[in-house]
């Protein structure tokens, strides 16, 4: 099997044939369940009718304008959890509608028609700065170029989309499919300045003068430490370098046949050891310090890993990574002994560690848990110049948070500048 | 316990009540034994006459949802091959298949000598009865043949009585729905002799334009013509044409043969309620094939099983009385709907029916409902105030025996419209009032 085949869709996209049945099973809820599950609320189902009447460019447009990133939503949201979870059709039928399928369908469609389906506002003069390129920028941005602000979003990486482009499980999203329905925001004159690190090549003085206001949806930080020695040792990677790397080159020069330790249980996780076996390892093993129930990826990704044959160590807490020859060992802790694995590479996947610095310099509150405290309804920082939404807040989320997050932090923004006119 | 389900329809025997009707399916031997191998019980061969030449393409067909052909219409002619090759195989048909009703569909121009030759050429042929084709919409019409003698009364008795004077074999005449009333064609016939009734022939239609060229299905080289409708849509109202008839005194004393979107035992077992001694299916066979006739058979002998009929004639007219005109019925008969809360999926669609298409008789506010693991939302409630108890809620309901229409007691003793308006007594005397 070729690389490529092995990072094909894992839900591949629906025929014609296929979204017509799969439409017809949706029932037209009023006040539908899905919608409500849906944190971004997308009308699911206005556009699986339209879908039903060969409206596609309907169908497309109540999607997309709810959501912008609909495209990638559609591939990597937890839909068991959200939308399709929700579905009545689970109690009638013991299978919900396939509400994202049918969205991937739509938005699909919306791209290869390379259809425009929204146009920018008329300019209302403000001046909006967006830090960070991922989710919840491109949805604050996608908002207010609407509404007529002239959009400037800055990111550091080569490409927007964030996470959504550097981080999703390539058999989930590649980066083609998440940079396609970025062009939106390109047509809606939203300005991208990129491989620019606001706060080092632009100074946040800089922006605040140039700026009416700034969202913040500089998401989280690098993968955090072990914090246990021989972390730094050769072969030790960490998961979102890995993932960038076999998403951004090609497959071969990621290849890698010896055994995989990945340390952590998250989807990231689990993300990372099931691409470690496409890839090629001998064998691939999750090392957790808790047990199988406390994991906290979900259900389904842990059953995708199972079918991967990929392995778990449950109970088994990192003490220390030593050298072995040519190898890597893993010594950690199991009721009490000391247990050694042993492997060629070993993956750090705990979660992201935390910005604190930057927003304790902008004078921006943080939670005990160092996520920006935000006004729920406007993503309002403590800092009024400032709001931010999406990881950095949510402490880390689905995209579709971080959306939905970016459209509130747009109407709060708007919000500011309507009441000042009818002062 | 064994089912008989052979039948008599005006003398004309088959060993079950399923018969093709007159069409494609039947358009000549081979295929016609090939249906009877399969199991189908009768056939009317594909209507004979002074052979046509058809156009290309000639069906067009409406989908709904998933389901492809929910209606189907045409525009092809009658019978395109000779008439002796016609006849030569209904005489090996018969000969094969001696205990399988052949029928004949006939169709000339509106001589009685015509006539008089093709009824005769038919007596010869070994044919068990014969079909007059007074109801195709399209093409021959035009021609002064079916439906243009179906929709003159006093043209379907004379051909009738022309046919009735050489035929030696029971003579069916079939009808079309294309009428203001099916009643004055059903009795001219019977006055002009007929054995026995089919109907329905199809039903004019368009079916449909393509949105990309403007072109008008069936498309023959950009130009359509109008089609006889047929299939699972026009179901109803062959239903009600055949009651119709069946309570008719004049002309319901004949046999009938139900025609119209038959494609399961139910809906033959339903046109056989309500007045039809047999069935003809025509588009669920170009669907899918000779083939469903097994589970015609299959299901018709469990159902007779179940209802404890040793006959399928047993069913015939056992619900035709139930139909009745409007001002018999009681209006004092009144249901509610109940809602099975452990059903409800709390889709919310009794709601909104009720709330843009009836009398606003629900509220969200009732029982909770689990719409998802976890999930739970207020479940409807009925407004019985407000509910004229129309049905509408348990039409829509997706679930299963979720809602319920429930008899209400309402201390009024059954009054109807026509016993109503001869008492002279108020509006306020009824249940139904002001609701």
């Amino acid at each position: 099997m070729t690389f490529e085949e092995r990072f094909t869709d894992l839900v591949p996209a629906l025929t014609k044939a296929d979204a017509v049945a799969a439409a017809s099973a949706c029932l037209y809820c009023a006040d539908a369940p899905c919608t409500k599950a849906c944190p971004t609320h997308i009308d699911v189902p206005a556009f699986i009718r339209k879908i039903s009447t060969d409206n596609l460019k309907g169908a497309a447009r109540v999607i997309l304008s709810a959501n912008v990133l609909g495209g990638s939503c559609a591939r990597v949201c937890p839909v068991e959890e959200l939308c399709e979870g929700a579905c009545v059709q689970n109690r009638l039928r013991h299978e919900p509608v396939r509400i994202a399928r049918l969205q991937r369908y739509a938005t699909d469609a919306a791209i290869s028609h390379e259809w425009k389906l929204f146009e920018k506002g008329p300019m209302n003069g403000r001046k909006v700065a967006c830090v960070g390129a991922g989710p919840a920028s491109l949805s604050a941005a996608f908002v207010l170029a609407q509404k007529g602000y002239a959009v400037t979003v800055y990111d550091e990486r080569e490409l927007p989309g964030g996470l959504d482009t550097y981080a999703m499980a390539d058999y989930k999203l590649k980066i083609p499919a998440a940079q396609a329905e970025i062009e939106t925001l390109k047509d809606l004159g939203v300005t991208f300045v990129m491989k620019t690190t606001v706060g080092r090549d632009v100074p946040f003085a800089e922006l605040e003068a140039k700026s009416d206001a700034i969202f913040l949806g500089i998401g989280l930080g690098g993968t955090a430490r072990l914090g246990i020695p021989g972390e730094g040792e050769p072969g030790v990677v960490d998961a979102l370098s890995f993932i960038e790397k076999l998403k951004t080159a090609p497959y071969a020069q990621s290849a890698f046949s010896g055994e995989v330790l990945v340390i952590g249980a998250g989807n990231t996780a689990i993300d990372a050891v099931t691409q470690s076996k496409r890839l090629g390892a001998k064998s691939a093993t999750i090392v957790y310090r808790r047990g199988e129930e406390d994991m906290p990826c979900f259900d389904y990704e842990y059953e995708l890993a199972k079918k991967d044959g990929c392995r778990f160590e449950f109970g088994a807490r990192p003490k220390r990574i030593e050298r072995s020859g040519d190898r890597l060992a893993l010594v950690c802790e199991r009721e009490g002994r000391e247990v050694s694995f042993l492997g060629d590479r070993i993956i750090r996947a705990i979660g992201q560690a935390k910005r604190r610095e930057m927003f304790d310099t902008l004078g921006i509150a943080l939670d005990d848990q160092g996520r920006v405290l935000v006004d729920s309804a406007s993503q309002r920082t403590s800092n009024p110049r400032y709001f931010a939404g999406g990881d950095c807040v949510n402490g880390g989320q689905e995209a579709v948070n971080a959306v939905a997050a970016g459209k509130r932090a747009a109407a709060g923004i708007d919000a500011t500048f309507a009441l000042r006119q009818v002062a | 316990m064994a089912v008989d389900l052979s039948i008599n329809l005006a003398g004309i025997r088959s060993p079950n009540p399923f018969w093709l009707a007159s069409g494609p399916p039947t358009n000549e031997g081979p295929m016609i034994m090939r249906a009877f191998e399969a199991g189908w019980g009768g056939a009317v061969w594909k209507t004979l006459g002074e052979p046509i030449v058809n156009v290309s393409s000639r069906l067009g067909s409406i989908d709904y949802g998933t389901r492809r052909m929910l209606g189907l219409n045409n525009i092809e002619l009658i019978t395109d091959r000779p008439l002796a090759k016609n006849f030569q195989e209904i005489d090996e048909v018969k000969k094969r298949f001696p205990d399988n009703a052949v029928v004949v569909s006939l169709m000339v121009e509106s001589k009685r000598e015509a006539w008089h030759e093709i009824v005769k050429r038919t007596n010869d042929s070994g044919a068990d009865g014969i079909e007059l084709n007074f109801g195709c919409p399209h093409g021959m019409s035009e021609r002064g043949m079916g439906a243009a003698m179906g929709q003159v009364p006093d043209y379907t008795c004379m051909v009738t009585e022309w046919v009735k004077e050489v035929a030696k074999v029971p003579v069916l005449v079939k009808l079309t729905p294309n009428v203001t009333s099916i009643l004055p064609p059903a009795r001219a016939a019977v006055n002009g002799g007929a054995d026995g009734l089919s109907l329905i022939n199809t039903i004019n239609s368009v079916m449909g334009v393509d949105l990309d060229t403007w072109d008008v299905y069936p498309n023959v080289g950009g130009q359509s013509a109008h089609g006889g409708y047929c299939g699972p849509a026009v179901k109803p109202i062959a239903l009600a044409m055949v009651n119709e008839i069946a309570r008719d005194w004049r002309s319901g004393r004949v046999p009938l043969s139900g025609i119209g979107g038959i494609e399961t035992w139910k809906d033959a077992v339903e046109f056989l309620l309500l007045g039809a001694t047999g069935v003809q299916v025509c588009t669920a066979v170009m669907h899918y094939g000779y083939r469903i006739v097994e589970d015609l058979i299959d299901g018709a002998t469990s159902y007779c099983e179940s209802k404890g009929l040793a006959r399928v004639t047993d069913l015939v007219g056992q619900a035709a009385k139930k139909v009745t005109d409007w001002g018999k019925l009681d209006l004092n008969y009144v249901i509610k709907p109940r809602i099975d809360y452990e059903k409800c999926v709390g889709c919310n669609l009794c709601y909104t029916a009720c709330a843009d298409g009836a009398h606003q008789a629900f509220a969200l506010d009732g029982p909770p409902v689990k719409v998802a693991d976890g999930t739970t939302r207020p479940g409807p409630r009925v407004l019985d105030d407000q509910c004229v108890g129309c049905n509408l809620c348990h039409l829509v309901c997706p679930v299963p025996s979720c809602i319920t229409m429930t008899r209400q007691e309402t201390g009024h003793r059954p009054m109807t419209y026509e016993e109503f308006t001869a008492s002279g007594l108020p509006r306020t005397a009824l249940a139904g009032y002001g609701s």
